[in-house]
C-alpha cells in the first residue's frame, strides 16, 4: 500500500511538465475554458497534442492513444490543470472516438478517427430533444431508412458548442414500434448537410454555449450509421460510461482550490483582516479540501482497479455526483469571497469590455450560474443515483 | 501507487471475519458485554489469531506489521463490534513502548502484550481537558528517583480490563502548556490507584481514575520527561486512523442491513426499497461509506509520513468519518423505522458505536480546526 508514484512516474510526470511548458502557446496563458474563446483558441493545444500523438491518451494504442497507464494519464490530467491548459473538448476525444473505434466499421474508424486525433474535425452531440432530457431513451427525432440514405426529421437540443462544429453524432428513431431502448440508431451527420440549422440558445452567464439543433429532411448515407440499425443504444450507453470517467474533475478542482486561496489572501474579510483568516471562510474552505481529498482518494482508487483491467463500473457515477458538487461548492465559494466585485455582470468579457474590479472577480458570477449545469449534464445527478441504486445496491 | 492487501493482510482479515461469524455473533457479543470470562476468552482469541502480535516489532514477540494490518483487524471489528480494548492496548500502549520504551520496557511489557496477557488503557484525558492533549492537570512530582502522581484521568475506555495504565501527566509548565508533559506506565494494582467502572454508550466500558500518591520509580517513566507530547500526538493519531477503519467497517454493515431491510420490509403493499426517495439516501449511504473508506486508508497510508502531514490527513479522515458515519447511523435507524431504536436490532448499536468513536480524541470541530490551523502553517 502507498500513495507514492514510482521512479518512472515521476520521471514521466517531469517530461509531461516539461512538454506543457515549452509547447503550450503563449497567447493562451491565463484565458480559461469558456464559450467565448476563438475556435482557434479552443483547439490550438488540440492540435499540437494531436501531432505529438497524445490528443487522446485513454484510446488503445492501435487507433492513436499513447498506451500510457491509468496513473500516467492521471498525472497528465494533473499537469494539465497545474498549467491551466485548455483541454481538447471531450466531443471527439472522449465521447464518439471510444465509439467508433469500439462499434465502428474498419472504413469508419479510418475515415473519422484522424480528424479527432488531430483536432482538424470538430464534434458536437445531438442527444437530448425538448422532450428527451433525463428520459432518453423516450427521443423522438426520426430516421427513415429511403435506400442508401436515411431522412431525419427532429429537433435536438443542449447542443453544447454545436455552433463551431463540424460533425455531430445524433441518437435517431429507426423503429418506432420497438420498445423505446431498442428502436434507436447511432448516426453520424455532416452539421453542413442541408436541412441543418443551429440555433444558440442564451444561459444564465449571458452566454451561448449551448444549441438547438433542427433536423429537417436531412439525407444521411447508410454508411454513417455507427453499429447495427436498431442498436444504437448499446453505444449511447457506452458513451455515458464513458463520459463518466475522469468527470471528477479533480486535478482542475484542486487548481481553482488554490485559485480560490489566493483570492481569500486579497479580498478583506468583515473584520478588515484578509479573508483568509476569517474562522467561517476558513471553515468551508477546510472541509471542501476534505472532501475533495476524499474524492480524490476514491478515484485513485478506481484508477488502481482500471490499471489491474477492472474497468469502470458503475461506481463511476459517484465520480460523478462528488465531483460537480465540489466542483459547484467552488463556483459558490468563489463568488462569496469576491463580495461587491461578484456583482458586476458586463457580459461578453471576451469583447471590449473593461473588467470591473479586481481581475479574477469578473468570472465569478458567470461561473457560478453557468457551473449550475455540472449536476444536471451526463445523466443528471439524480440519474446517477438511479444508476447507482439499481446497479450497486441492486435495489 | 498501490492499493492492494498483501496476501497476509487478506488472510488477517478473513480470519477474523470467520471467528466473527462463529464465535462473535450478536447474541455471543451481548455475553461478552456482560461478563468477565467471555471477554477474557475473546482476548485469549485475538492473541492466538495473532492479532495482538500483528504490529508489535519482531524483537519482541511481535510479528512486525504496521498500520495497513491494523486497519484490516480494525475494519472486520467495526462489522463485528468487537468491544474488546484493542486500540488502548495495541496502538496507545505498545505505541508508546514501540516508539520510546527503553530496551526494559520493551522487554517487560510487549512480548506480554502480544501474548494476550497484558492489556493497557490510556489514561489521558481530564474532566476538563475536552481533546485537548495538551490540556494536563495530573501532576507527577519528582521524589528521589522517581514521581508522586496526584489527579484524575477521564473516560478511561478499557480500564476496567486493563492491568496497566499509560498515564499523561505533568511534570512541568503550566495547565495547557506543550512542555511539561510526561508519559508513564503505571500498574493499575498500584497503591493509591482507585478507579471507578462504567459501561459506555457503545457497550465497552471505561474507568474514572483517581490517582492519590501514587509513588512509581524512574523505570515508569516512557520517553523523556516533559517532552511526551509529540509522542502523544503521534500514537492519538494513529489510534485515530485505527478507529477510522473500524467506523468504515460498522458504516459498511449499517449500509448492507439498511438495503437487506429496506427488500424485505413492505408498505402500501410494496417493498420500501422500491420508494426512489429512499433509493437515493441508501446512495447516499453507500458513497458515504465509500468516500470514508478512502478517506481512512489514506489517514493509514500517510501515518508514516512527517508529523505534519500525519497530522493533517488524519485529521481530515476524522471529519470526513465524523460526518459521513453520523449521516450513515442517522439515515440506517431512519429506513429501519421504530424498528431501528430497538435495542433487539443490530443496527442501531453500529450507531452507537459511530457515535462513540466520532467524540473519542477530538470530534468533527475539533479536527476540523486543527486540520484548518496546520493548512495555515502549511501556508505561512
Amino acid at each position: 500500500m502507498d500513495l507514492n508514484f514510482s521512479a518512472e512516474e515521476l520521471a514521466f510526470r517531469d517530461e509531461v511538465r516539461a512538454f506543457i511548458e515549452e509547447n503550450y502557446p503563449k497567447h493562451l496563458k491565463g484565458k480559461v475554458l469558456r464559450e467565448d474563446l476563438t475556435k482557434e483558441e479552443f483547439l490550438a493545444w488540440h492540435k499540437i497534442l494531436g501531432k505529438k500523438g497524445w490528443s487522446a491518451p485513454a484510446w488503445p494504442k492501435e487507433y492513436g492513444g499513447t498506451g500510457w497507464t491509468a496513473t500516467q494519464r492521471y498525472i497528465w490530467l494533473e499537469e494539465n490543470a497545474r498549467a491551466e491548459t485548455i483541454p481538447p473538448l471531450p466531443f471527439g476525444v472522449s465521447m464518439v472516438g471510444p465509439v467508433i473505434y469500439t462499434f465502428g466499421t474498419p472504413e469508419q474508424k479510418q475515415r473519422f478517427l484522424p480528424g479527432i486525433l488531430s483536432g482538424e474535425v470538430w464534434w458536437c452531440q445531438g442527444y437530448s430533444e425538448p422532450g428527451a432530457g433525463s428520459d432518453l431513451a423516450s427521443l423522438k427525432t426520426r430516421a427513415v431508412r429511403e435506400g442508401d440514405y436515411y431522412i431525419v426529421n427532429g429537433q435536438k437540443t443542449w447542443t453544447t458548442l454545436g455552433q463551431y462544429a463540424d460533425w455531430g453524432f445524433f441518437l435517431v428513431r429507426t423503429d418506432p414500434n420497438a420498445k423505446p431502448q431498442e428502436g434507436i440508431s447511432f448516426l453520424l451527420i455532416d452539421m453542413k448537410s442541408p436541412g441543418v440549422t443551429v440555433r444558440p440558445i442564451k444561459l444564465l452567464d449571458g452566454g451561448y454555449e449551448v444549441n438547438d439543433v433542427f433536423l429537417e429532411n436531412v439525407k444521411v448515407p447508410v454508411d454513417q450509421r455507427i453499429y447495427e440499425e436498431n442498436k444504437g443504444w448499446t453505444c449511447a450507453k457506452f458513451l455515458l460510461a464513458h463520459e463518466r470517467a475522469g468527470i471528477a474533475g479533480v486535478a482542475r478542482s484542486k487548481r481553482n482550490v488554490e485559485r480560490l486561496k489566493d483570492i481569500a489572501k486579497a479580498e478583506a474579510g468583515d473584520d478588515g483582516k484578509p479573508l483568509i483568516e476569517d474562522e467561517d471562510f476558513q471553515r468551508k474552505l477546510s472541509e471542501l479540501e476534505i472532501d475533495l481529498s476524499a474524492l480524490e482518494m476514491t478515484e485513485l482508487r478506481t484508477l488502481a482497479r482500471e490499471q489491474a483491467g477492472k474497468g469502470p463500473g458503475p461506481e463511476s457515477s459517484l465520480l460523478k455526483i462528488k465531483g460537480t458538487e465540489i466542483q459547484q461548492r467552488l463556483t459558490e465559494l468563489t463568488l462569496e469571497a469576491i463580495g461587491n466585485y461578484a456583482q458586476p455582470f458586463p457580459r461578453g468579457l471576451g469583447a471590449n469590455e473593461f473588467p470591473v474590479g479586481p481581475d479574477y472577480a469578473g468570472a465569478a458570477a458567470p461561473v457560478y450560474f453557468n457551473w449550475r449545469k455540472a449536476s444536471i449534464y451526463g445523466g443528471s445527478n439524480e440519474i446517477q443515483r438511479n444508476i447507482i441504486a439499481k446497479m450497486v445496491l441492486g435495489l | 501507487m498501490n492499493f492492494d492487501y498483501t496476501e497476509e493482510q487478506n488472510m488477517l482479515r478473513d480470519s477474523i471475519a470467520k471467528w466473527a461469524a462463529g464465535q462473535y455473533d450478536f447474541e455471543k457479543r451481548r455475553e461478552a458485554l456482560k461478563s468477565d470470562d467471555a471477554w477474557r476468552k475473546n482476548w485469549g482469541v485475538f492473541a492466538e489469531l495473532g492479532l495482538l502480535a500483528a504490529p508489535l516489532p519482531e524483537d519482541f514477540g511481535g510479528l512486525g506489521g504496521g498500520a495497513v494490518d491494523i486497519s484490516v483487524v480494525m475494519e472486520e471489528f467495526g462489522k463485528a463490534l468487537v468491544v474488546e480494548p484493542y486500540v488502548p492496548t495495541v496502538v496507545l500502549g505498545a505505541g508508546a513502548l514501540k516508539y520510546a520504551g527503553s530496551a526494559a520496557q520493551k522487554d517487560e511489557h510487549l512480548a506480554a502484550i502480544a501474548g494476550g496477557e497484558r492489556i493497557i488503557a490510556f489514561a489521558q484525558a481530564e474532566p476538563k481537558s475536552r481533546w485537548a492533549l495538551n490540556d494536563v492537570g495530573t501532576a507527577a512530582k519528582k521524589d528521589g528517583a522517581g514521581y508522586v502522581l496526584n489527579g484524575h484521568k477521564a473516560v478511561v475506555v478499557g480500564a476496567p480490563q486493563a492491568d496497566y495504565l499509560l498515564v499523561s501527566a505533568r511534570t512541568g509548565g503550566a495547565q495547557r502548556d506543550a512542555k511539561g508533559v510526561s508519559l508513564f506506565l503505571v500498574a493499575k494494582g498500584a497503591k493509591g490507584v482507585s478507579t471507578r467502572d462504567y459501561p459506555t454508550m457503545d457497550g465497552s466500558r471505561a474507568s474514572e481514575v483517581y490517582f492519590e500518591n501514587v509513588s512509581v520509580g524512574a523505570d515508569a517513566l516512557i520517553g523523556t520527561a516533559d517532552g511526551a507530547l509529540p509522542l502523544i500526538e503521534r500514537i492519538v493519531d494513529e489510534a485515530n486512523a485505527a478507529y477510522c477503519s473500524e467506523a468504515v467497517g460498522c458504516m459498511r454493515m449499517m449500509t448492507d442491513l439498511t438495503r437487506e431491510y429496506a427488500k424485505t420490509r413492505k408498505q402500501f403493499g410494496r417493498a420500501i426499497a422500491e420508494f426512489q426517495v429512499l433509493q437515493h439516501r441508501m446512495v447516499d449511504m453507500f458513497m458515504a461509506t465509500e468516500e470514508s473508506y478512502s478517506m481512512a486508508l489514506r489517514a493509514t497510508i500517510l501515518l508514516g509520513e512527517s508529523d505534519e502531514e500525519r497530522a493533517r490527513a488524519v485529521s481530515a479522515a476524522k471529519v470526513s468519518i465524523g460526518k459521513h458515519s453520523r449521516f450513515v447511523g442517522q439515515a440506517a435507524v431512519q429506513i429501519h423505522g421504530g424498528m431501528g431504536v430497538t435495542d433487539e436490532m443490530r443496527v442501531g448499536h453500529y450507531f452507537k458505536r459511530v457515535t462513540m468513536i466520532d467524540a473519542t480524541f477530538g470530534n468533527v470541530d475539533t479536527h476540523l480546526k486543527r486540520y484548518t490551523a496546520l493548512s495555515a502553517e502549511k501556508a505561512a
